[in-house]
């Protein structure tokens, strides 16, 4: 039986009609009646979703990283694999356990056998690993879930929680994921969802969530660490008929992916969460509002709204507590000021997303004017915790910064891919030990915490403590929680101006220090990387920076010169080679550099000849040292080369190398 | 989709607008009906956004400025594909900038072109798709490609030249 459907004809529960103990019904029922047959049939249908319909279960990645590593092909090398052995199994597709690097990631597991994964599968080796794991044996296998003794050199392959990615990890927010059927409210429900939800319609006051989700210390983790209870407080406290609840799900910091990840593999929990504060605050109509861009992670939203809405979930009278709340999926169109909390509600109300000065905040007059509270993906995917096991919560992270957080570990990096650890965890302890340190064996130079607002850390920093405040005094912030590694190749003037040139194409131009401002900063940065600059432009950065800072009208503006005067601060060095020297110590600022083709290397393919532009490549016999030859290799006309690197990218020995 | 005509255009927007005149205020719903509509038709044409203006009497300027402001929106038509390369800040250190110019390169596109001569590809450029672990990120139409480099490129491009002819 589906879990969601009544065990028999006693029971009552119905949309027009909902029992108050419909979800405890489904987790220890049935509760209204006596039967050992109903409590058979529903414990048997727990089982199917926990332990699978068959004895063969086969997991598989397949949210927006999964995919982008091929998933998808080794799903159909999968399936097509079953067909042909005539086996029956569940093959399900989950979400990401936020092993990117280890993508597609395939967990197989046999009743009563060792479960196991296996990371970076090709579709073409799909039939090996079937054969393997039926018979037996534990070739290629990555991690095992827990060793039972059932596989052959089984003891010599890691547990996947000892794996270094997963040490140090603390799971919240993705407990779930990778694990269930995201698209399943059964599946959620079997593994405990949608309990918090029954404990606080059924058992607690709003007031009462309120204070618990306060006493918990929980900060938003959107990127400002207000304290999610006094938000919501402000907005209970607040007149109006009408109060919104929204979800912040337009996560636009290039590089962070923890809200997708969170949404595509878990989506009732951030619901779950939704429905708990709305009940808190009092409102009685809430938004998703999602980037369009994470268009899966969108769907993943409107399947779980669709599921909750059908089983009573949302919508009216609610377990029959006599509260309603329904909630609509809205897709953004896309501008990243729409982060920001009234730029959002500009957005969603059908305006340009441009921002509007606080003083009132949205708690008293948001959407359509109406009190609002909006809290981030992340934010909301706790709160079903701190309801039932508040100490879980808060047993680690610091005093002022509780709980987990999910990071985004990316860019030159080993391990790439979201690790949700406890606030305070040192940013060497997530880079190094989780994320085993800088990929190809460069050297550390920076890392880039917070986005466009946020800055780029010298070596330094590395014991830093990740939470609100350690980042902030270092110039930086956490933001959303992406991190990203920069190695000795990267040019850290050039990582200034990719970011204002990201923040000034997305200023939304209603005030003018982030219009005009930031434009100057771009144009001074790109002067400097032109080998242009002057010794004084460092200053007037500095100043006109700090002016930006202090008074454009909302936090895109205000942070978005921190990119450039935290690398000014850290890497002054850099900045003056490429103004005093002329030099751009990393090799990437086209105008400071040059192509050469070494001879050594080059196997005379004669794609980058092909491939220039404006023809700049010409043949040329060439002797070459080793082989004492003379042959026919290209040359780089230095004078005619625009310094574009196509040759450089397309080169397949890297033959062409950067001066 | 070039010459589609004014009353095709019109039937399409009105379809839209029944579905969404249902929101309070009207004008909630401008967002979600000019992405449908762009579904539909894969841009967005003054007749349609003088449609939608005059329907959900809006003025012309203010859907103009919304049609505008987000990078979802298109005013010109698009290619049969749509590569969507990303310009996050993983992706933009593992080398994306080259990989666009490449990209640009291959499809003989000019400055200030996003669209082939022959109306095959169209190539969008987005803040970040969200894959970051496996930057850089392409994207054509809804497949994804991770680690794309100068090498998976043309192999990329030929599977969907292959596909039209």
């Amino acid at each position: 039986m589906n879990l969601m459907e009544p065990c028999c004809d006693k029971c009552h529960n119905t949309l027009a009609n909902p029992c108050k103990d419909y979800i405890a019904c489904r987790t220890e029922g049935p509760l209204c009646h006596e039967s050992a047959e109903c409590k058979a049939k529903l414990a048997e249908a727990r089982d199917k979703l926990i332990n699978g319909n068959h004895d063969l279960v086969i997991r598989i990645g397949m949210s927006t990283c999964g995919l982008a590593s091929g998933s998808q092909e080794v799903y159909n090398a999968l399936k097509k694999e079953l067909d042909l052995r005539h086996i029956d199994a569940d093959l399900m597709r989950v979400g990401c356990m936020g092993h990117c690097y280890a993508e597609p990631l395939v967990e197989i597991s046999k009743r009563n056998s060792t479960s196991v994964l296996y990371g970076q599968v090709k579709a073409a080796a799909v039939p090996k690993m079937i054969e393997a794991y039926l018979n037996g044996d534990a070739q290629g296998v990555m991690a095992v879930r827990a060793r039972k003794g059932t596989l052959k050199g089984e003891e010599g392959v890691p547990i996947f929680e000892e794996l270094p990615f997963n040490k140090g990890q603390y799971r919240d927010v993705m407990v779930n994921c990778g694990v269930i059927n995201p698209d399943s409210i059964e599946d959620y429900i079997a593994h405990g969802g949608y309990r918090a939800v029954t404990k606080v319609l059924t058992q607690m006051k709003p007031e009462e969530v309120i204070a618990t989700v306060k006493a918990s210390g929980l900060r938003g983790r959107g990127g400002a660490g207000f304290p999610t209870g006094l938000k919501w407080d402000f907005c209970r406290a607040a007149k109006g008929d009408l109060k919104y609840m929204v979800c912040n799900a337009d996560e636009g910091d290039p590089g962070a992916f923890m809200n997708r990840l969170a949404a595509e593999g878990d989506p009732h929990r951030i619901l779950e969460g939704l429905i708990i504060a709305a009940y808190a605050i009092g409102a009685t109509h809430g938004y998703i509002f999602v980037r369009a861009e994470k268009l899966q992670m969108a769907r993943r939203f409107m399947t779980a709204v669709d599921a909750a809405q059908r089983y009573g979930l949302l919508g009216d009278n609610i377990l029959d507590s006599g509260f309603n709340f329904d909630v609509e999926v809205m897709l953004s169109a896309g501008a990243f000021v729409c982060g920001e909390e009234t730029a959002m509600i500009s957005a969603i109300e059908g305006n340009r997303a441009m921002p509007r000065p606080r003083p009132p905040y949205p708690a008293t007059s948001g959407l359509m004017g109406k009190p609002t509270t909006i809290n981030n993906v992340e934010t909301l995917a706790h709160i079903a915790t701190i309801i039932l096991d508040k100490e879980y919560f808060t047993k680690v992270g610091t005093e002022r910064s509780k709980g987990t957080k999910v990071f985004c570990l990316a860019g030159k990096v080993t391990r790439t891919g979201a690790a949700e650890v406890p606030l305070g965890t040192t940013i060497r302890q997530l880079i190094f030990d989780i994320g085993g340190g800088v990929a190809n064996g460069k050297k550390f130079k920076a890392v880039q915490t917070g986005g466009p607002s946020g800055g780029c850390l010298s070596e330094k920093f590395l014991d830093l403590p990740l939470d609100y405040e350690s980042l902030q005094s270092a110039g930086s912030i956490m933001g959303s929680g992406g991190i990203i590694v920069l190695d000795e190749d990267t040019c850290i003037v050039d990582t200034a101006k990719y970011f204002l040139n990201f923040t000034t194409a997305e200023s939304c131009g209603k005030c003018t220090p982030c219009r005009i401002g930031l434009k100057r900063i771009h144009e001074t940065l790109t002067r400097i990387t032109q080998g242009r600059g002057t010794v004084e432009d460092l200053d007037q950065l500095k100043s006109l920076g700090a002016s930006i800072g202090n008074t454009a009208l909302c936090a895109l503006g205000q942070g978005a010169p921190n990119p450039t005067l935290t690398t000014m601060n850290y890497f002054r060095d850099e900045y003056l080679a490429h103004i005093q020297e002329k030099r751009c110590p990393a090799h990437v600022c086209a105008d400071l550099i040059a192509y050469k083709v070494e001879p050594s290397l080059c196997i005379g393919c004669g794609l980058c000849y092909r491939n220039c532009p404006i023809d700049a490549i010409r043949f040329e016999e060439v002797f070459d040292e080793q082989t004492k030859e003379v042959a026919k290799k290209p040359v780089i006309d230095s004078e005619k080369c625009v310094r574009c690197g196509s040759c450089f990218a397309i080169c397949p020995k890297h033959a062409i190398i950067r001066e | 989709m070039d010459n589609m005509t004014k009353e095709k255009i019109d039937e399409i927007v009105e379809r839209a607008y029944q579905r969404h005149k249902h929101h309070n205020p009207s004008q909630s719903g401008l967002i979600i009906m000019l992405q449908e509509v762009q579904d539909e038709i894969g841009y967005l044409p003054r007749e349609a956004l003088e449609k939608t203006s005059e329907l959900m009497v809006i003025p012309l300027s203010h859907i103009y400025g919304v049609a505008t402001f987000f990078h979802q929106f298109r005013l010109r038509p698009r290619g049969i594909h749509t590569i969507t390369v990303c310009r996050g800040t993983a992706c933009h250190v593992q080398g994306s900038e080259d990989l666009t110019k490449l990209l640009y390169q291959t499809l003989k596109l000019k400055d200030g072109e996003d669209t082939t001569q022959d109306g095959l590809f169209t190539v969008m450029q987005v803040r970040c798709l969200g894959a970051c672990g496996l930057a850089p990120i392409m994207k054509v139409d809804e497949e994804f490609y991770g680690k794309v480099n100068a090498v998976s490129l043309p192999k990329i491009l030929s599977k969907y030249r292959g596909e039209s002819s």
